[in-house]
């Protein structure tokens, strides 16, 4: 057995990703001086489309830019956004900063945690929400700030955070 | 560089400009604390540990990443900095378990050393500290994430020393933590460099865990027996119920020729001197054929009357004698002395894995042109041809990835596999397994357009180099080793190593364990003053190598066998029947395949057992430091002067020992005293003093010494504990035949780096590893 | 959409277009944009770096450092190409500036960055946002291609021999990219760890090449002060300090919001004036003056004009403008900690005293709001923040230490009535419930 070519990483065949996704992947990575540059933004479509980082789209990416699946790991788990594990369709992302704590921030957190029925980083049985506390998002003149995926919805009371639910609620039934 | 002057502490020193300042306080005996500065890995600025104070700087700097400059003014132990040593520290501890009484690397821990000294033992923090469970990463690796401090030398060993990038950092803040890459198992080379290198006890290797404490170890330096590279390997010994055994390998002191460096072999396959399957007592074959265990008396008895019973009657020449590429040179020489000057056979040879005859030969007896391990990580150029050093020559590796790390050496390779090293190498040229040859004839001038442009753009890249290590492997034997050798003495200051496998292969060869040359490469038919030396059984015309012995054992030609140290049984697949009518005396550690067809079998000390020299395959010679100890085993070397004594053989005449030598036997001696008084001449010239025990190796290496060519090195080196290099090519050498043997002779070990011949078997820890990664090649293959 | 505020005090000059629908292309050009591109262009970089030095611009990422010094860095000879990279990271707490600048006029950070790229040589930039600014990047990229089509990014822009590509991306959450040497690890498809300096980015950058790294900001204001002229910029601000920046209100004022004044405009004006002072009339307790890791002032202690210098004066920093107002009903233990809870979460980790350092006050803290503090926890907040204080390997242990001084050192008696197992004076709810903030 030879040793000198340490195979943890498999070769994945083909792609997991859709047409449309794997043909931007394409183009991302002739944009930078350097392929690897791509990294972030690929992690981030890829969590887009298929709602985590797999290790099948891990051991793509990591392929896709000649690096380790280690070093992709590395990389990912860095990073508070990216995540390993399926969440909510609509991730409600709270945050509890200063600007918006000042604001009630954490009190809308804690209506959401009894809203929904779960906690931090947890995600209702019907797989409509998840729930997380977030740091600034960049959104504090205009606190209490919420963003639900990448949309942000801010002044916002427990009153019209509710509507705001439900209107994701009924998309999520759609 | 040019050097400049700064002022540390008061004390002016000097260094070459560009010398980071922690270096430069070390030299000038000014110790600054580091974790994540380690000499020779990237920079990382992350432990804050080495913060000096530097006059006009606003803040505290850190002397690890800070180069020298003139007129520099630094205070390195102010009440500033060691305050900010001692809450750094505090911090460290802060989420740290404070289990030293039962962690490894209790007594030895930098965390431990330094808290005691800047005195942060006292807890400020009460909360609740972070835990995580302790987890196995691989047969020899362990992490313990809580006592982890970050520093990241584990990481950076494994990427820019090993290549191997098997470790990474996941998450951040206080959740960072050291991963493995194959989720939470490591596919890696198992070398334990990264646990070598922990500063504290998060990484923690198998063989030692919970064993023992370091104050309890006894600590030994001798040489790794797995690979010709010879690492020094410092032995932690334990005393058991038979003997002392061994409970770790290291290199902490970095006194060795390796400096930071073992491989998975020489960290963890010491293990095999411990195998239960180890004989501890001498075996003789019954009238029914099977083993009787027997004293050693009766066992050295049997085989002296069976050899001088052969030899008496069939004549030295019905007698074969294989020597060993896992024994010393001391043992080797005597065993080829023994064969020829106490047997009187001719028939000696042993386990060839290289052509060293064909490069010595082609070297012609010129100096200085041996590549010494050292040169290979110092050198400007190197050229590889052949060979994978990452499977069979790990220390080569290391040097070469080192050399290519830190001088930007230029490293060439032809290959017939794309090895790992090619991923340091400047350039390339793959060539078929079956064209070393033509390759080698190619680089002399050969006009051949075969190999491509890229092989012609490497020739004219190596005609430009003037320091070039040409370093080849068994693929190239015989006339296509001079070919090379000739193309690289066409460029000036060439130098030279050729990779045999085995502690002792090279060895073995300078000791004459050859059947038409005797020690120093001299052809048996040059052999006027070495016939002198051995006495008057000394065979004139050379015998037969290792292959034909066996050949002629079949057709009864050959009546009695001395294996030592070697299975070629095994190895060449030799029919039992072979031996059906021949006497074999085998001396081993374990029952080898050899040994199961033997009629007598006397156990054997393992090279951690024994004391002497060795010589590595780049010829640089070492001394083994007896370590471990077995109940039961004897040394190669107190056999072989046992047989020879109990076959009625004057053992002066086989080791020469002892006070009065010259007196005596000048008298008694006759034609003898020549050879005595040569001795002690020779002694008296060289301020030694003669040795008081026929079981004294250096009574054997006064002998070498004085007699085998290019072994003529200040023994005073040897002593200090570093390791001169041998040159046997000395300018009467030049007339050595071309190797009469046949092609087949060379039998290369085809080890990996989880493979040690005969003996890899008999290591659990090596086996364990092989099969973890075994299933981890299968799991990547599907 | 985040509302805009506007207020007769205001010097509206980076904030000009908001509000104007500037972020389709022709309207920017309508608007007066594209112009000083094309006049630093006929100038020549030495021209366009004097300009910046003369307008004493400083950056706005919150070190404050005057931006044509820092262009004047970059060696004019290089053999690895040169880059400007804008920094859109965002992250520092109170602070929600660029958000505006990309949502309202994303070309007028394009047209900076070509600027700066034809002052120190460069052929591309990088627009870096961070991760939560995704639909701001969809703006962004439509804005990269507009101009790509108009043929002002690419090969030979404005029909002239210069090429100048951009590319722009998202982080994905992690406030220390923001920090320059770390963005550029990022941007480099890595872990965001800051790297060694030196060398600084003006000399080995992004792929080993010089860059100018400047916030999204300051990028966005070089075009205005071509438009504007250098000196007539520099006239706005205050000494040493040129032109107006974005000052992000939050918290306890009546009228939060993004406003834009000269620099060294007077914070308890803008408080009590231009932010319509305290909600429901309650008493000011404190101000943040410049982001989560400026050390608090006390009520008392604003009446000081917003410059990088006249607030380092009151021992605080200007920072990223982001103003911070606590009225009285803020517990200052409970603020610390949500502070330092933000600094725990976003160290890298890559040193000990940061990664340690914000671990151990973050863990304290928790301890001590819920009332299980001790007398001695006091001090040792204060000694631990003190001695990671300089010592740790970026500037983000610092601006977790900073504030913390700050906050025990102002606000001791708050922490002394949180012991002996007294509540919280100022909870809302009970203390067993603020335990896990
Ligand atoms: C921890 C940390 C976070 C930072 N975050 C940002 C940021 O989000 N945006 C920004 O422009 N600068 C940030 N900076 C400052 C940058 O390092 C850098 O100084 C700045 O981008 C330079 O631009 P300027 O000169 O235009 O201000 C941060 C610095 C540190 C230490
Ligand atoms: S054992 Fe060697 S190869 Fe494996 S992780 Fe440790 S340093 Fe790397
Ligand atoms: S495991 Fe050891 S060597 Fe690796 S980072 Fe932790 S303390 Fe350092
Ligand atoms: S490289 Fe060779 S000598 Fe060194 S430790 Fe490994 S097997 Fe032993
Ligand atoms: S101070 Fe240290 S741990 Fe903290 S963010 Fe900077 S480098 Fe990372
Ligand atoms: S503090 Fe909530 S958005 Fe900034
Ligand atoms: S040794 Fe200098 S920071 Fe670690």
């Amino acid at each position: 057995m030879s040793l000198t070519n340490i195979s943890v990483d498999k070769k994945p065949e083909g792609t997991i990703f859709s047409p449309e996704l794997a043909a931007r992947f394409d183009k991302l990575v002739t944009l930078y001086p350097m392929k690897r540059s791509a990294l972030i933004p690929m992690l981030l479509y890829a969590q887009d489309e298929i709602g985590y980082l797999s290790d099948a789209a891990i051991a793509e990416i990591a392929h896709r830019l000649q690096l380790t699946v280690l070093d992709v790991r590395n990389v990912l788990s860095y990073y508070s956004m990216l995540r390993t594990r399926p969440a909510g369709k609509f991730n409600v992302q709270v945050c509890t900063n200063i600007s918006c704590m000042l604001r009630g921030g954490q009190e809308l957190f804690e209506h959401c945690e009894r809203q929904l029925g779960i906690g931090h980083k947890q995600t209702t049985p019907d797989g409509v929400f998840s729930l997380e506390e977030v740091e600034c998002i960049g959104a504090c003149s205009w606190a209490p700030a919420v963003q639900v995926n990448y949309d942000f919805h801010d002044n916002l009371t427990p009153e019209t955070l509710d509507a705001i639910l439900a209107e994701y609620r009924s998309k999520a039934s759609q | 560089m040019a050097d400049v002057t700064l002022t540390v502490d008061g004390k002016r020193i000097t260094a070459p400009a560009g010398t980071l300042l922690i270096e430069a306080c070390r030299k000038a005996g000014i110790e600054i604390p580091a974790f994540c500065y380690y000499p020779g890995l990237s920079l990382q600025a992350a432990c804050r540990m080495c913060l000096v104070r530097i006059e006009k700087m606003p803040k505290l700097q850190t002397a690890c990443t800070t180069p020298v400059a003139e007129g520099m003014i630094v205070a390195t132990e102010t009440d500033e900095i060691k305050q900010a040593r001692k809450s750094m520290l505090e911090l460290v501890l802060a989420n740290h378990p404070l289990d030293c009484p039962v962690c490894d690397a209790g007594g030895e821990c930098e965390l431990q050393d330094m808290t005691f000294k800047y005195g942060a033992g006292g807890s400020k923090f009460i909360d609740i500290k972070n835990h995580r469970d302790e987890q196995q990463w691989s047969p020899v690796v362990f992490f313990d994430r809580p006592r982890c401090i970050l520093c990241y030398r584990c990481v950076r060993v494994c990427n820019e020393g090993m290549d191997v990038a098997a470790l990474g950092i996941q998450q951040r803040n206080a959740s960072s933590v050291i991963a493995p890459n194959d989720k939470t198992e490591l596919d890696c080379e198992q070398c334990g460099m990264c646990i070598d290198i922990c500063p504290v006890g998060a990484l923690t290797s198998d063989t030692y865990r919970y064993k023992t404490r370091p104050w309890e170890m006894t600590h030994i330096g001798t040489i790794c027996t797995h690979c010709g590279d010879g690492c020094k390997t410092t032995l932690g010994l334990r005393r058991s119920e038979d003997g002392m055994q061994i409970v770790r390998g290291d290199n902490r002191d970095k006194s060795g020729l390796n400096g930071d460096f073992l491989c998975v072999k020489g960290r963890y396959a010491f293990d095999f001197s411990d195998s239960p399957e180890r004989l501890t007592l001498p075996l003789v074959r019954q009238e029914d054929g099977h083993f009787e265990t027997v004293s050693w008396d009766v066992a050295i008895k049997a085989v002296a009357r069976g050899f001088r019973e052969i030899r008496d009657t069939r004549g030295g020449s019905s007698i074969g004698v294989i020597g060993s590429t896992r024994i010393t040179n001391e043992e080797n020489y005597l065993l080829q002395k023994f064969a020829r000057g106490t047997l009187g056979t001719g028939h000696i040879d042993h386990h060839r894995t290289t052509d060293y005859v064909s490069f010595i030969r082609a070297l012609g007896g010129q100096k200085g042109r041996f590549a010494s391990i050292s040169d290979t990580a110092s050198a400007p150029a190197v050229l590889l041809i052949g060979n994978d050093p990452t499977e069979q020559h790990p220390l080569l590796a290391w040097n070469l990835r080192t050399n290519v790390r830190q001088n930007r050496t230029r490293l060439y390779i032809v290959n017939h596999r794309e090895i790992k090293l090619t991923r340091q190498a400047k350039a390339f040229v793959q060539i078929g397994s079956d064209s070393y040859a033509a390759f080698a004839s190619f680089l002399s001038g050969g006009d051949s357009t075969a190999f491509g442009e890229s092989a012609t753009s490497l020739r004219d890249a190596l005609r430009q180099e003037p320091n070039l290590v040409v370093i080849f492997g068994s693929e190239l034997r015989g006339a296509d080793v001079e070919t090379l050798v000739k193309f690289g003495l066409s460029l000036p200051d060439t130098k030279f190593a050729c990779l045999g496998d085995y502690v002792n292969s090279r060895g073995a060869a300078d000791m004459g364990l050859y059947p038409d040359l005797l020690p120093g490469y001299v052809p048996v038919a040059a052999s006027g003053a070495m016939q002198t030396e051995y006495g008057e059984r000394f065979p004139a015309q050379p015998g037969m190598d290792l292959a034909s012995m066996f050949e002629a054992a079949g057709r009864g030609q050959i009546a009695g066998m001395y294996i030592v140290g070697d299975d070629p049984v095994e190895r060449l697949g030799i029919a039992p029947e072979t031996l059906r009518d021949t006497f074999v005396v085998v001396q081993d550690m374990f029952l080898t395949g050899t040994a199961k067809l033997a009629d007598v079998v006397l156990p054997t000390a393992s090279l951690y057992e024994k004391s002497g020299t060795v010589t590595n395959t780049y010829g640089d010679l070492q001394g083994v430091k007896k370590a471990a100890d077995r109940a039961g085993v004897r040394t190669d070397l107190e056999l072989i002067v046992r047989i020879a004594d109990a076959m009625g053989h004057d053992v002066r005449k086989l080791v020469p020992f002892g006070k009065g030598v010259r007196a005596d036997m000048g008298q008694s001696r006759g034609a003898q005293s020549g050879e005595a008084d040569r001795h002690a001449i020779w002694l008296a010239a060289h301020n030694l003093e003669p040795k008081l025990s026929p079981f004294d190796p250096n009574a054997l290496l006064d002998e070498i010494q004085r007699v085998v060519a290019g072994y003529d090195f200040d023994r005073i080196d040897l002593l200090a504990g570093s390791s001169p290099q041998v040159q046997p090519a000395s300018a009467e050498l030049v007339q050595i035949a071309p190797p009469s043997s046949r092609p087949d002779s060379i039998q290369p070990s085809g080890d990996t780096l989880f493979t040690s011949g005969t003996l890899g078997h008999y290591s659990e820890k090596l086996n364990e590893v092989q099969a973890f990664q075994e299933k981890k090649a299968l799991v990547a293959a599907d | 959409m985040p509302t805009l505020v506007s207020h007769p005090e205001e010097v509206k000059i980076v904030s000009s277009r908001f509000g104007q629908g500037a972020a389709e292309i022709d309207r920017y050009i309508e608007l007066g944009g594209y112009q000083a591109v094309r006049q630093a262009m006929e100038q020549g970089p030495e021209w366009i770096i004097a300009q910046m030095k003369a307008s004493n611009l400083r950056g706005r990422g919150g070190a404050g450092f005057p931006t044509g010094m820092k262009w004047s860095f970059v060696p004019k000879q290089s053999e690895k190409p040169k880059y400007v990279l804008v920094n859109g990271d965002e992250s520092e707490p109170g602070t929600c500036k660029d958000h505006l600048i990309f949502l309202h006029d994303p070309h007028s950070v394009i047209e900076g960055t070509i600027i700066a790229g034809l002052a120190i040589g460069a052929k591309m930039g990088f627009i870096y946002l961070r991760g939560e600014y995704r639909y701001l990047l969809t703006i962004m990229e439509k804005a990269i291609a507009d101009a790509y089509a108009k043929g002002f990014l690419g090969k030979g822009i404005f029909g002239s021999n210069f090429d100048f590509e951009v590319v722009s991306q998202t982080g994905a959450g992690a406030y220390e990219v923001g920090e320059e040497s770390a963005l550029m690890e990022s941007l480099e498809g890595k872990r965001g760890i800051p790297r060694i300096k030196p060398p600084f980015p003006a000399v080995v950058g992004l792929y080993g090449g010089p860059t100018v790294i400047n916030n999204a900001e300051t990028i966005a204001t070089v075009p205005h002060i071509f438009r504007m002229g250098a000196e007539a910029y520099a006239k706005v601000g205050s000494e040493r300090n040129g032109g107006t920046r974005l000052f992000c209100v939050s918290g306890h004022a009546e009228r939060n919001g993004v406003y834009e004044l000269p620099m060294g405009y007077n914070l308890k004006k803008l408080i009590y004036e231009v932010a319509g002072g305290i909600r429901g009339g309650r008493q000011l307790k404190a101000v943040v003056p410049g982001g989560s890791s400026t050390p608090v002032l006390l009520a008392s202690e604003i009446d000081i004009g917003l410059d990088f210098d006249q607030v380092g004066q009151a021992g605080s920093m200007l920072g990223s403008g982001g103003v911070v107002v606590l009225d009285e009903t803020v517990c200052m233990v409970e603020f610390a900690l949500r502070t330092i809870k933000f600094y725990q979460h976003e160290s890298c980790g890559w040193c000990i005293p940061c990664r340690e350092g914000t671990d151990w006050l973050k863990k304290t803290l928790t301890r001590f709001h819920a009332g299980a503090g001790e007398a001695r926890d006091i001090d040792n907040i204060r000694y631990l923040a003190e001695n990671m204080l300089g010592r740790t390997f970026c500037p983000l242990g610092d601006a977790a230490a900073m504030p913390t001084i700050a906050f025990v050192k102002k606000f001791r008696q708050e922490f002394e009535d949180h012991l002996d197992g007294r509540p919280c004076p100022y909870a809302k709810k009970p203390a067993n419930e603020l335990v896990g903030v």
